[in-house]
């Protein structure tokens, strides 16, 4: 007789058994294993236990969101006009003007302040817009392979043969100078990024057991790409975004400071380090707190990033 | 546990090839062909459990896939209620596809970890349009009370799962637009043994009340007697013995059936039993010895065995060989 033969074959009985010793557990888990009971969890709420956990993840989020919320209530927050020029020039950090005031006599807190909306206006949409490129042309390199593959992935490569701030300067040299074109050559630039990100994550999905399952299932390749393929491709893309929006701030500083982005007396971080050049030792404090305000959302960003990272990495879970 | 099976086959495999290209060099080139499945032709009659077994790598999945056109068939002819199936186009296939469905092996791999049972379950009906939502809701609670789980798991995603319960998900999945075949590739290689007995007889409990014909891929011996009405050997991608589960396992004509039923443990520690060891490898696929694939191994090779390739032919009693000794 054959060792299957021996096992009972009794499915209803089985089905009340299993049903039973749920019951069982979440009686028991009640009482001691409470946080240990991840039975009915949810996945958000897995994540957000281990975001909190993780302290850099933490620290990095809570700089982001102190910068959304500055940028978001700056009005209130200074009585100052951005670009309302007064006649102390160069003036000293002091309770009137507590990062001081700059050569056109501008209080400095209030352009760094506003500078933080311009700043994460350009991440924001510079970093979605690469997001929403660069996942389309790399999911359908690694998707369809063959012929769409090839060109799209030259075209990365191509991309990717200039140094990016290079690229983002010729980029704004043909659009002309100005925060909206800055935005879109930080744009273009970052693409092959999320395009290659994406293309290989396709690439390692797509020949998963449940991407065959789909196909068996009878499902259509649109519907296979959009619920199967890209909801399992989003981690390395949000990770690599929040890093990206790092890298987009320093960009378009970058830009700015060149003259080449935000154009006065529009308070952008680069511009103004720009400006303050020739006072460096006369007023340092004109390059001092646009300097820390750039620093510290690049800091926030990439905390947030190498957090996400971490606790996304399936080898870190326990 | 006979059947009637005199009748016109619900599914026909004929001369079937499935071939992979292996590609090298520089420019990646076609530089030779792994030839997974190897002419194999094969009947499933309605109401039956055809049982595919064979070593790792013999082609049985590919065969499996290869029917249900997950990969493109090389050559051949696989015809299902009388149509050919790889005549149609890629849309009629798809819609095709609510009658054929497979149950996979691996439990975690094929289920997305980021849907909820219920929206796995839900899918297949919304992709072939069955029902509206409301229906297709009930449905899906129905399926997993015949698939022995409960309501409240509708909500859970597959992590929350074992092995067993996972699998009864895969099964539950092809069944809920109600198909007349499904291939299981192996769905119990990967659970325990307590556990495999209690899918199988879920499976053949499915079979009752649904009608089920099943091609039943394993390698497990025992597992494929349990559950087949008929039982067909492969090797090296090619079908070499096909018969009546009985008929096989106490009159085995192939040489590497013999060998291979030889190896089938006991569970008795006083039986004593003659134990066919077999010599070498088993071939590479890139390249498959002439004549016979066998010969190579088998103790009783020919002169015949190394030219001319047995035919696949019924020796009576629908017990089909490719052997030259058998005449």
């Amino acid at each position: 007789m054959s060792p299957l033969l021996l096992c009972g074959r009794n499915v209803e009985g089985l089905s009340t058994f299993e049903v039973a010793e749920n019951d069982m557990q979440t009686d028991t888990a009640k009482v001691e294993i409470q946080p240990n009971h991840v039975e009915d969890e949810k996945p958000w709420k897995e994540f957000m236990r281990a975001f909190i956990r993780h302290r850099s993840a933490l620290i990095g989020s809570i700089i982001i969101l102190l910068l959304i919320l500055i940028a978001i209530l700056a009005p209130v927050l200074t009585s100052y006009e951005y670009s309302a020029r007064s006649d102390d020039l160069n003036q000293a950090p002091s309770a009137e003007h507590w990062f001081g005031t700059d050569e056109m006599g501008r209080d400095v807190f209030t352009r760094v302040i506003y500078g933080a909306r311009i700043s994460l206006w350009v991440g924001f949409f510079a970093v979605t817009g690469s997001i929403v490129f660069g996942s389309f042309l790399g999911l359908i390199a690694g998707f369809y392979g063959g012929w769409r593959d090839t060109i799209i992935s030259r075209f990365f490569d191509i991309l990717l043969a200039f140094p990016g701030i290079l690229l983002a300067i010729a980029i704004v040299t043909i659009l002309g100078p100005g925060l909206n074109n800055a935005l879109i050559a930080i744009a273009i630039i970052n693409i092959p990024t999320f395009g290659r990100l994406m293309r290989s994550s396709v690439l390692r999905v797509k020949e998963e057991d449940f991407i065959l399952a789909a196909r068996a299932i009878g499902m259509k390749n649109s519907r296979i790409l959009f619920h199967h393929i890209l909801p399992n491709c989003w981690t390395p893309i949000m990770v690599q975004g929040t890093l990206s929006f790092a890298t987009a701030v320093i960009e378009a500083a970058a830009l700015g400071f060149l003259g080449l982005g935000a154009q006065p007396p529009e308070p952008e971080w680069g511009t103004m380090l720009s400006d303050s050049r020739p006072f460096i030792q006369t007023a340092p404090w004109t390059m001092i707190f646009p300097g820390l305000a750039i620093m510290l959302t690049v800091l926030g960003f990439n905390l947030l990033g190498d957090g996400l990272r971490d606790i996304f990495d399936p080898r870190m879970k326990q | 546990m006979e059947k009637q099976t005199q009748q016109t086959p619900l599914l026909k495999v004929h001369d079937l090839v499935k071939t992979f290209p292996i590609r090298g060099g520089l420019f990646g080139k076609k530089v030779g062909e792994v030839r997974a499945v190897d002419q194999v032709s094969f009947d499933v009659y309605q109401g039956e459990t055809l049982g595919l077994v064979g070593e790792s790598g013999c082609g049985k999945s590919t065969t499996g896939r290869t029917i249900l056109r997950l990969y493109e068939p090389t050559s051949g002819e696989v015809e299902f209620e009388g149509k050919s199936l790889l005549k149609l186009s890629q849309e009629e296939m798809r819609q095709a596809r609510r009658d054929l469905q497979m149950v996979f092996q691996d439990p975690f791999a094929s289920l997305n970890p980021r849907k909820k049972i219920s929206d796995i379950l839900e899918e297949p009906l919304i992709v072939h349009g069955i029902g509206n939502d409301k229906e297709r809701k009930e449905q899906v609670l129905e399926l997993l009370q015949v698939v022995g789980l409960d309501k409240h798991h509708a909500s859970r995603y597959p992590h929350q799962f074992s092995g067993g319960q996972r699998q009864r998900i895969g099964i539950a999945r092809a069944l809920s637009t109600k198909p007349k075949l499904i291939v299981a590739d192996e769905p119990v290689s990967a659970l325990d043994v307590s556990i495999q007995s209690q899918v199988l007889n879920l499976m053949e409990d499915l079979q009752e009340q649904f009608g089920l014909t099943y091609i039943f891929i394993a390698h497990d011996l025992s597992v494929v007697k349990h559950i087949s009405d008929r039982v067909g050997v492969m090797y090296l991608g090619r079908m070499v013995e096909l018969a009546d589960r009985d008929e096989l396992y106490d009159n085995p004509l192939h040489p590497y059936t013999q060998a291979l039923l030889s190896a089938v443990p006991i569970p008795d520690p006083e039986a004593k039993r003659e134990r066919i060891i077999l010599q070498g490898d088993v071939p590479s696929p890139e390249n498959p010895p002439q004549g016979c694939a066998f010969h190579p191994r088998c103790p009783y090779v020919m002169d015949v065995c190394k030219k001319e390739r047995p035919a696949f032919v019924d020796k009576g009693n629908r017990h089909f060989v490719a052997c030259h000794l058998i005449q």
